[in-house]
């Protein structure tokens, strides 16, 4: 057994170790790290736009450009250092086991995976660049102050790669090396979600890799292709760039449609409603996925035809989220529900998940996103799915997890707590986003003017921000304190549901 | 895998299909709509720079942050930036157009009452992005 915590291992031996469990620690421990960190900056932006700045009020942060960096490097920190590197580390606990294999396909690539990780993060926290999480041209050629921009450049580059080199091993793992018994179409949806993600990821990211190293000679000078006064076109970068990170939105939610699918029906005390409808919604997403990336950039002047086909590229990928959805629902319907914590946040993330995507629908229809491209509205929608559905899917299988890595069960009622304090607090602050953004409040600035609504309205996504700020304080307590001190666990049923777990149970570790 | 038959299921995504299909052809119509420039429309030239508007009309008289149009009138907005990208936007008339270097980018409304609407740029640009504002000043016709 692999109980981390309940059989005390020097470090060394973890962050030496190639073992997949090792690594899913490693994973899980840093971007639980990043997690807190990404959201002390996400609360400094809060506190900032509690109030205009009229005469000396309402100042938390001095300048505009310390803001401009603090919400770039937030978002460049939560989506590359939280939501993958926490992905990573659910598939590499739980896909060998899925697969009935012994490891990951390569371990040694695997540990290498892993720790080009911290060195990326380091540049991207160092510099703390200021051109946004996508560092577009011409602002990022010609405007924005190196060393920082570079180093978010380097940080990112090195993070493609590791993501890359993930997922070659997950296709691997799963592909080759699950036990010659099992066919695919019996491979746990769990591991499904690793599988079509780590496909997207393969054709998705060289993409961006390409743009990045263009981007790169362009701020040296030696190139232009993104810098109109010499003869580029900053809207090529837009391509480039949405046409992996569109399908990249994919890659971090279906990790976490994967966890539910792994929490909702083991705490419905029923089997999955429609497998086959699972696997069929996570395939027909990765297609869809490439079909739709220009839908944030239809205020780039693109032609009335384009836009259409876009706006028709979006729309198709609604029925196959919906069929998770639905799928959800159906299992959970007429099960015997056990409400622990882990259900919670699963179920509080598919209906967030709902919320987002009808969101989503409004901005693909092409005359309605001219009222809210590039306004609150479009933060509010997008959190809506890394915050309520990706971090809640998260959280949630933290506390699944929980009892299998420390050995010990974390407090049941301060996870019931954080869950209700980040349900309500994430409606109050990304719902009221969205109507910000129908007040017309543009995303990304550093001041407003004293517009009643718009100071309402923010004074509310403030106080929601607070109240998600004081549950992720109760977590963090939580899991230290419980990890050491927590009641033993029943590691065969932690949650007392009957059944059988996917810990890695089994899973020897070479180094013991 | 159960054998258990899935119909609530097509039904559910057929219905989700058709809303869809509904989504896209009221926006593709609407949209269809709104993109034809009325003949006649007076052309304003906007200038997008970091950071402030530059509004140029057809006398070839030029503004700053404050744009002068009137009620009833068609016009017609060809925008540039001359550095970073940013986008033109009158939210209250659901005008948006990014100010790409580069490129000319057109958009159209007409005012339909007399007032005063705010301007701002909607595309992160840099140290002032949070303060590139204008004023819309929409005026009685002269004549
Ligand atoms: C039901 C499916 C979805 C639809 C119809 C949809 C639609 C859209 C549209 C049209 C935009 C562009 C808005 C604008 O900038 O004007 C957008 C932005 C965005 N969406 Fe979605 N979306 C969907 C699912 C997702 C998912 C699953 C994620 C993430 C996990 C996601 C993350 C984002 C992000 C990050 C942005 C904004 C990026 C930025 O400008 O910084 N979306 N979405
Ligand atoms: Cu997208
Ligand atoms: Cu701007």
């Amino acid at each position: 057994m692999v109980l981390e915590l309940a059989k005390p291992r020097p470090i060394w031996q973890i962050m030496f170790s190639t073992h997949h469990t090792d690594i899913g620690l490693l994973y899980l421990i840093t971007s639980l790290a990043f997690l807190f960190l990404g959201g002390s900056l996400a609360l400094a932006i809060r506190i900032e736009l509690f109030l205009p700045n009229v005469e000396g009020a309402g100042q938390l942060i001095a300048d505009s450009m310390t803001f401009n960096r603090i919400f770039t490097v937030h978002g460049t920190t939560l989506i590359f250092l939280f939501i993958i590197p926490f992905a990573s580390a659910v598939g590499n606990y739980f896909v060998p086991i899925m697969v009935r294999y012994k490891d990951m396909a390569y371990p040694k690539l695997n540990a290498i995976a892993f720790w080009m990780i911290p060195p990326a993060a380091a540049l991207v926290w160092l510099g703390f660049a200021d051109f946004t999480w996508y560092a577009q041209p011409p602002y990022s050629i010609i405007s924005a102050p190196g060393p920082a921009a570079d180093m978010w450049i380097f940080g990112l580059k090195i993070l493609g790669v590791s993501s890359v080199l993930g997922a070659i091993n997950f296709v691997i793992t799963i592909l080759k090396c699950k036990h010659p018994d099992m066919s695919i179409g019996q491979v746990p949806l769990l591991a499904w979600s690793f599988l079509v993600t780590s496909v997207i990821i393969i054709v998705a990211i060289p993409t961006f890799a390409a743009a990045l190293l263009m981007l790169l000679t362009d701020r040296l000078g030696v190139s232009g292709f993104f810098n109109p006064a010499m003869g580029g076109d900053p809207i090529a970068y837009s391509h480039l760039f949405w046409f992996t990170f569109h399908p990249e939105v994919y890659v971090l939610v279906l990790p976490a449609i994967g966890m539910m699918y792994e929490i909702i029906p083991r705490f419905s005390r029923k089997p999955i409603y429609s497998y086959n409808s699972g696997v069929f919604a996570f395939v027909m997403l990765a297609l869809v996925a490439f079909s739709s990336w220009g839908h944030h950039m239809f205020a780039t002047g693109m032609s009335f035809t384009e836009k259409t086909v876009f706006m028709v590229g979006t729309l198709a990928a609604v029925p196959a989220s919906a069929m998770h959805v639905f799928n959800f629902i159906a299992t959970m319907w007429n099960g015997r529900i056990k409400f622990a914590t882990p259900m919670m946040w699963a179920v509080g993330g598919i209906a967030l998940f709902f919320a987002a995507g009808a969101g989503g629908v409004v901005n693909s229809a092409m005359p309605l996103d001219f009222s809210t491209h590039d306004s609150y509205w479009v933060v509010g929608h997008f959190h809506l799915f890394v915050m309520g559905t990706i971090a809640f899917a998260s959280i949630g299988f933290v506390y699944y997890m929980f009892p299998y890595v420390t050995g010990r069960m974390y407090n049941e009622t301060a996870g019931k707590i954080h869950f209700f304090l980040s349900f309500v607090g994430t409606i109050l602050v990304f719902f009221t986003q969205h109507v910000l953004g129908l007040y017309g409040m543009p995303r990304r600035i550093y001041d407003y003017p004293p517009i009643p609504e718009w100071i309402a309205m923010n004074q509310i996504a403030s106080v929601g921000a607070m109240i998600i700020g004081v549950s992720m304080a109760i977590f963090l307590v939580n899991i230290i304190y419980s990890s050491s001190k927590g009641k033993l666990a029943d590691i065969h049923d932690p949650f007392g549901l009957g059944g059988k777990y996917y810990y890695p149970f089994e899973a020897k570790n070479p180094h013991h | 895998m159960s054998g258990h038959s899935n119909w609530p299921e097509w039904i559910y995504v057929a219905v989700v299909i058709a809303l869809m299909a509904w989504v896209g052809a009221e926006a593709w119509n609407a949209e269809r709509i709104i993109e034809h420039i009325p003949e006649g429309a007076e052309v304003i030239k906007v200038t997008g720079q970091q950071w402030f508007w530059t509004f140029e009309y057809e006398d070839g008289t030029k503004t700053i942050g404050d744009l002068y149009v009137e009620v009833g009138k068609a016009y017609k907005f060809e925008i540039r930036s001359k550095d970073v990208i940013h986008s033109f936007n009158i939210h209250d008339y659901v005008v948006l157009m990014d100010a790409v270097p580069g490129r000319v980018n057109t958009v159209w409304f007409a005012p339909d009452a007399v007032g005063e609407h705010d301007i701002q740029c909607r595309e992160y640009c840099g140290l002032i992005h949070y303060n590139m504002r204008g004023t819309l000043h929409v005026e009685e016709p002269s004549t």
